[in-house]
């Protein structure tokens, strides 16, 4: 072989390798959200319904606390069963902390869900898990604020399920939306998240 | 044939091996695991008189390790609502993946309603860097 091609092949080889030996990707760092995260951070919306517990529903009541908000419905087959079991595993989870962590969870369902088959559905998951119930103007009203889409889905039979947007909202203790977490994380995301909030 | 003629033959040869070397055995680094978007002002309003101008793509593709954090702003003068959640005027929602999956999100700023965000795994085989690379230089030719 001419040795000027082997040195310039060899040289060749030497700059791929150099150039092949990045330094390692880092992780992100831990301080950094699961969820999605909105920026300028601004006050959740308040929503005014009636509360599962008996009390108002309001978001201001909520203060001083890290609160889960999700939208659902008791008879729901999959999606909200998943998600509020997800929602007591992560509750579990944070041991003593999960006394400054309130779920909350909004029916989209007015017209089957009130607030003793709230509380029932709910307390099968979480005994400290708080519904909010209410008219059809007042549920659609709330669903605005948060942009959840939800479609009667109708059924051969005559009886129906409802899709519906299925995010969780992440609120700080002072009442500001500050990260929605989409369908379908583990617990551990969760856990992971709330120790930030709880930290803040 | 010719010493001259070999070289001409084989330079070429060296430089695309060389460039497929580089491009299958180089780890990919970009500025930013950002991938931006943003809502146009006067998307509702453009909307609302009849014109079903896409602003988003309809999808779009992120990978992981590499650009992994979906980064939308609103910069219009309504709330729009993407996927998981609503975003007021001027706010800005940035989402991390960690999976692969085919997400499909609920999103005002689209004629259609929908988008579709499709994840993929790293690419680190090298021929899956290859192709990573072109597709990605491809579409930025293509703007």
């Amino acid at each position: 072989m001419n040795p000027k091609l082997a040195r310039f092949g060899i040289s060749l080889l030497l700059g791929i390798g150099v150039a092949a030996a990045a330094p390692p990707r880092l992780s992100p760092p831990d301080d950094l959200f699961k969820a999605g995260t909105l920026s300028p951070v601004m006050p959740a919306p308040e929503i005014a319904l009636s509360g599962t517990d008996g009390k108002p529903f309001s978001m201001a009541r909520f203060r001083g606390k890290v609160v889960l908000l999700a939208f659902g419905f008791s008879n729901c087959g999959e999606v909200c069963p998943i998600t509020l079991a997800t929602l007591a595993g992560a509750r579990k989870k944070l041991g003593a902390a999960a006394g400054d962590v309130q779920v909350v969870y909004v029916t989209v369902d007015p017209e089957r869900d009130d607030a003793a088959q709230m509380r029932k559905f709910l307390g099968s998951f979480d005994p400290t898990f708080i519904g909010g119930v209410g008219t059809r103007p007042q549920i659609d009203s709330a669903q605005k604020s948060y942009g959840i889409s939800s479609s009667k889905i109708v059924h051969a039979d005559g009886s129906y399920s409802i899709g519906h947007s299925s995010s969780i909202y992440l609120i700080d203790r002072t009442g500001r939306l500050a990260a929605v977490m989409p369908y379908g994380h583990p617990v551990d995301d969760f856990v992971h998240d709330l120790k930030i909030l709880l930290r803040g | 044939m010719s010493r001259p003629f070999r070289i001409t033959l084989l330079l070429p040869l060296v430089a695309l091996l060389c460039a497929l070397a580089w491009a299958g055995f180089t780890p990919i680094h970009v500025a930013s695991r950002e991938k931006l978007f943003e809502i146009p002002r006067g998307t509702y309003a453009r909307r609302m008189a009849g014109d079903k101008v896409e602003i988003l793509p309809a999808k779009i593709r992120l990978t992981l390790g590499i650009e992994d954090i979906l980064l939308l702003r609103n910069l219009d003068e309504v709330p729009q609502v993407f996927g998981p959640t609503i975003m007021m005027p001027g706010q800005s929602f940035r989402l991390p993946f960690e999976r692969a999956a085919s997400y499909q999100f609920v999103c005002s700023a689209h004629a259609s309603g929908q988008m579709t965000i499709e994840v993929e795994d790293e690419p680190v085989m090298p021929w899956e860097r290859i192709r990573w690379r072109v597709r990605e230089w491809r579409e930025k030719k293509a703007g």
